[in-house]
């Protein structure tokens, strides 16, 4: 399985596969945030009692994290690959050809994606799961409060619709292309999958922007 | 109306491949909008001559968009603004009276520059030598009718076939990557029957062989396909991702 690492589409097959798994991830995540508008109670128990510091989630969240870091460590991999390739004289006229902007700056979006992730893993995960595990003093068991908290700060409101804007560049892109990569794509597909990505990436980042406001404004625990 | 038009171009000048490169500009008076591109750059050289100076070096054979020798990045496009041509192919009614036009070789690491304009391009031989063909042992000659071969696969073959070869799509993309050449060459041959039986070898050996020239990473973007000359599509980069990873899987 050496070719997983060695070769150029074995390489790429890793970046899709791990992105593929991300995207799913994603869409559980925005499940979860979606319960927080129906009922605060409901958060809790699903944040403490289905995931919090059970074996289960632990191990959840390990698999969840490695996918995050070869995610990341390949995107490094491979853009530094191709930016040697590219070779060491640059081009003196600006390319003119016509591509997605978002097909060209997947690093860029994906760097401004990370630095989003250590404010929102501070603001949320540190505050509960971990702090649990290793008996860090502060822990929070009312997850829908922390969330409340955090989130009625405007700043913190602005920066998750900015990173949300980023990531729907990123998934845009990210999603055809992993499919591409792994060979399911083809003349009739292309426009399909296309389409697709651009729901699924309008569908969650859409749904993260929703949520974040109504928890900003107010309009949480609706069922209670 | 073609007129004549006085126009600069601004090229890029190498004595050697391990020389440092520079850009000369130069002037040039009452270029029909009629003649080719390369008949511009042969007249820039007869005048460069008649200076004593030295003409620019650049890649030119038949001169009808087939050979894929041609090449030069113009004005930030691979084969210049007009689309699904060739550099030869492209004619000066595509510039305006007092227009620079800015021409550079292509520039990746997996084709240095030899001098001037002209890149080295055996990378793309080597790609094809390590796979690109049907191994011919030969017996009697097989009756044209006795394999049948699907429409829309014939099409899809020769569609992938007409890849000449030129390497725009490794100039046009940000990733110096030779996908779409290799995806072509593997494509026309997998999707026939007498193609089939080598495809597996085929597509490890052709991939094999542009990783190790130093060629990047495919990420979609789609600019080679934009660029390519004679439309090759990035659904064959699809069917050469399936190829290689079906024929990884199998062993």
């Amino acid at each position: 399985m050496s070719w997983l690492i060695k070769s150029s589409i074995g390489r790429k097959l890793i970046q899709s596969i791990s992105g593929l798994f991300l995207i799913l991830f994603l869409l559980f995540h925005l499940s979860m945030n979606v319960v927080l508008i129906f009922s605060h109670e409901t958060y809790d128990f699903l944040a403490n009692e289905i995931l919090g510091a059970n074996w289960w989630a632990i191990v959840g969240t390990l698999v969840l994290g490695l996918g995050v870091v070869v995610h990341i460590i390949y995107a490094v991999i491979l853009t530094l690959q191709n930016w040697i390739a590219r070779g060491r004289n640059r081009y003196a006229s600006k390319s003119k050809t016509q591509v997605a902007w978002s097909s060209k700056n997947m690093f860029v979006l994906g760097v401004f994606i990370v630095l989003f992730l250590f404010i929102h893993m501070y603001q949320m995960w540190y505050q509960m799961q971990f702090k649990d595990l290793f008996g860090i003093e502060g822990v929070r068991h009312d997850g829908a409060q922390l969330v409340v908290d955090v989130l009625s700060q405007t700043w913190v409101l602005i920066a998750y619709v900015v990173a949300f804007i980023a990531l729907w560049f990123h998934l845009n892109h990210g999603f055809w292309s992993a499919l591409h990569t792994v060979g399911w794509n083809n003349d009739i597909w292309m426009k399909r999958l296309k389409r697709l990505g651009y729901f699924v990436s309008t569908l969650i980042v859409l749904g993260f922007i929703v949520v974040a406001f109504a928890v900003y404004l107010g309009y949480t625990n609706l069922l209670v | 109306m073609d007129k004549d038009i006085n126009i600069k171009v601004k090229v890029w000048r190498q004595n050697g491949p391990k020389e440092k490169g520079r850009f000369e500009t130069y002037a040039l008076k009452n270029i029909s909008q009629g003649s080719s591109f390369l008949e511009m750059l042969d007249i820039l050289n007869e005048q460069l001559i008649n200076e004593g100076k030295i003409p620019v070096a650049f890649d030119h054979d038949c001169r009808e968009g087939i050979c894929g020798m041609c090449s030069l990045y113009i004005n930030g496009h691979p084969h210049g603004p007009d689309g699904e041509i060739t550099t030869c192919q492209l004619h000066m009614r595509s510039f305006n009276d007092g227009d620079t036009i800015t021409i550079e070789p292509w520039r990746s690491a997996g084709f240095p520059i030899i001098k001037d304009l002209v890149v080295d391009r055996t990378a793309f031989e080597k790609i094809m030598q390590a796979g690109g063909y049907v191994s011919v042992n030969t017996g009697g000659i097989p009756d044209a009718n006795a394999i049948p071969i699907p429409r829309d696969k014939a099409e899809l073959a020769m569609d992938a076939a007409a890849c000449i070869g030129c390497g725009a799509c490794v100039a046009a993309c940000k990733n110096g990557s030779a996908m779409l050449f290799v995806a072509a060459k593997v494509s026309q041959l997998a999707l026939l029957p007498q193609g089939k039986p080598e495809a597996a070898r085929r597509a490890k050996s052709m991939v094999a062989k542009m990783d190790e020239l130093g060629f990047g990473n495919c990420t979609n973007t789609g600019a080679c396909e934009v660029e390519c000359p004679k439309n090759i599509s990035i659904s064959n980069i699809a069917r050469l991702n399936r190829e290689f990873l079906k024929a990884k899987f199998k062993d």
